[in-house]
């Protein structure tokens, strides 16, 4: 695939390597948080770790949507299907994320609620003209590449006059995360988090662009390296983060300038201002509550919006007491550092979100990394 | 979740729906979030939707960058 191969070559990637390798200074040690879990997942995928000199830690972070929706919102979704009896539309991220009382999307559709999986917003849409007798919910979540064309299907929604539709919207913010990390106890005061740069959002960026890490550059003095999702993407970030510490510099830079301007997508922008607003607060799993880090459907769209026309009332839910995907999604734990990794929480069987998603740090160790923690036990008991 | 996969448009099929080519798969997908999308250029894709065009000049750069990464005056590394 053209734009696709190039940026997985293994000689280049090698080449790189060689660079990090040279450039990163002995006996310094460089923490660098890939905020999304589509750099997680490359990170993972294609042993990047194992190229990368000692020095040099990739701490996870908490961008995987599916992993910081907390258990309440899935409850949420599930009520609308089994209880209201409405059509509910999600993307298949959501579907095995575990739920109160042992249940998820998967098993009440195994019990008779109406849960589709959908590509897009546009076949939730599709599905609300072909079912004019039917209530049908699209169950929105993700970071700010998913909002923009839900924010479509809202719009496109009241032109038609599709009054069967409607958006349970549960669409959080990128800066109002990082922002989070940035000021969470374990950065700022006990410094178990030690972070000396990030590996900006992809795809999240080409909407929003580059100017809204600046903040983050100039108030935390922390560098920003905005990355594409292909290894060689994230291997040359991770150069220009050694670079940028190395020099003392604190700077928001583009390596994934073929997608990504500073000011991003300013149509996609407009149009989610007039369809969402913030919503005061809103709670992540892993992060707790966190001030003006969601959207809202703003009042002149109400009708559609499915929080106000069902009454959905979130309850919180704590998670299950044995999975550490809060302290994982903060930064603080690694995958392998959970009591139940690999063994209770499987991909097949999650406990915790972070095991659903593929791009979750748990499932993304599992699949490609749970071997070289065991050769690496080996190796020093012999 | 936020995965999307550069696509060539090979034709526009209405004002805001353009047909993509990823590899020999064909897909029916949404440019309302992109102005002046033509048939040539290639978009990023998530969910059914243009989400950016992509900039070939850029790719290019990017590419001579990784390159030049292993002609640094210590190379050989």
């Amino acid at each position: 695939m053209k734009y696709v191969d190039e940026f997985r070559d293994g000689a280049t990637a090698r080449t790189l390597a060689a660079a990090i390798a040279r450039e990163a200074e002995e006996g310094r040690r460089y923490h660098l948080m890939e905020f999304c879990g589509g750099h997680t997942h490359a990170i993972s995928r294609y042993g990047l770790t194992d190229l990368l000199p000692a020095g040099i830690e990739m701490v996870h972070g908490p961008g995987c949507p599916v992993c910081v929706l907390p258990i309440g919102r899935i409850d949420g979704a599930i009520g609308l299907a089994r209880d209201r009896e409405a059509i509910l539309c999600t993307y298949a991220d959501t579907m095995r994320v575990p739920a109160s009382g042992g249940t998820s999307l998967m098993k009440a559709k195994a019990a008779g609620a109406d849960v589709r999986m959908v590509y897009s917003c546009a076949d939730a849409l599709r599905i609300a003209r072909e079912n004019p007798g039917r209530e049908v919910v699209f169950f929105a979540i993700g970071f700010e590449t998913t909002t923009p064309p839900t924010a479509l299907a809202i719009r496109e929604a009241q032109r038609e006059g599709l009054a069967n539709f409607s958006v349970f919207c549960n669409h959080v913010l990128t800066p109002a995360a990082i922002a989070h990390i940035l000021e969470s106890p374990e950065v700022r005061e006990l410094g178990i988090v030690r972070l000396d740069g990030f590996v900006g959002p992809a795809h999240v960026s080409t909407v929003i662009g580059s100017q809204p890490y600046e903040y983050f550059a100039e108030e935390y003095r922390k560098p920003v390296v905005i990355a594409g999702f292909e290894p060689l993407d994230v291997m040359q970030a991770i150069l220009m983060l050694v670079r940028q510490v190395n020099e003392g510099r604190a700077e928001v830079e583009n390596e994934f300038t073929r997608a990504v301007t500073r000011e991003g997508n300013a149509k996609a922008k407009a149009l989610v201002a007039e369809v969402f607003e913030l919503r005061r607060s809103f709670e992540w799993r892993g992060l707790g509550e966190v001030p003006y880090s969601a959207l809202t459907i703003r009042a002149e769209y109400a009708g559609f919006d499915a929080e106000r026309r069902f009454g959905v009332r979130y309850v919180p839910v704590p998670d299950h007491k044995a999975c550490e995907c809060g302290a994982i999604l903060r930064g603080v734990k690694k995958p392998a550092d959970c009591r139940v990794f690999g063994t209770a929480c499987t991909p097949e069987n999650p406990l915790g979100s972070c095991m659903v998603s593929s791009e979750g740090a748990c499932a993304a160790h599992y699949t490609y990394g749970r071997f070289r923690d065991a050769f690496a036990r080996e190796a020093a008991r012999a | 979740m936020c995965l999307a996969l550069p696509a060539r448009v090979v034709e526009l099929t209405g004002p805001d729906t353009a047909r993509i080519d990823l590899s020999g798969v064909r897909k029916e997908i949404s440019i309302a979030l992109v102005d002046g999308v033509a048939v040539g250029d290639y978009v990023i894709v998530h969910v059914g939707y243009a989400l950016t065009r992509l900039d070939p000049a850029e790719a290019e750069r990017t590419l001579a960058l990784f390159a030049s990464a292993g002609l640094a005056p210590q190379a050989g590394v």
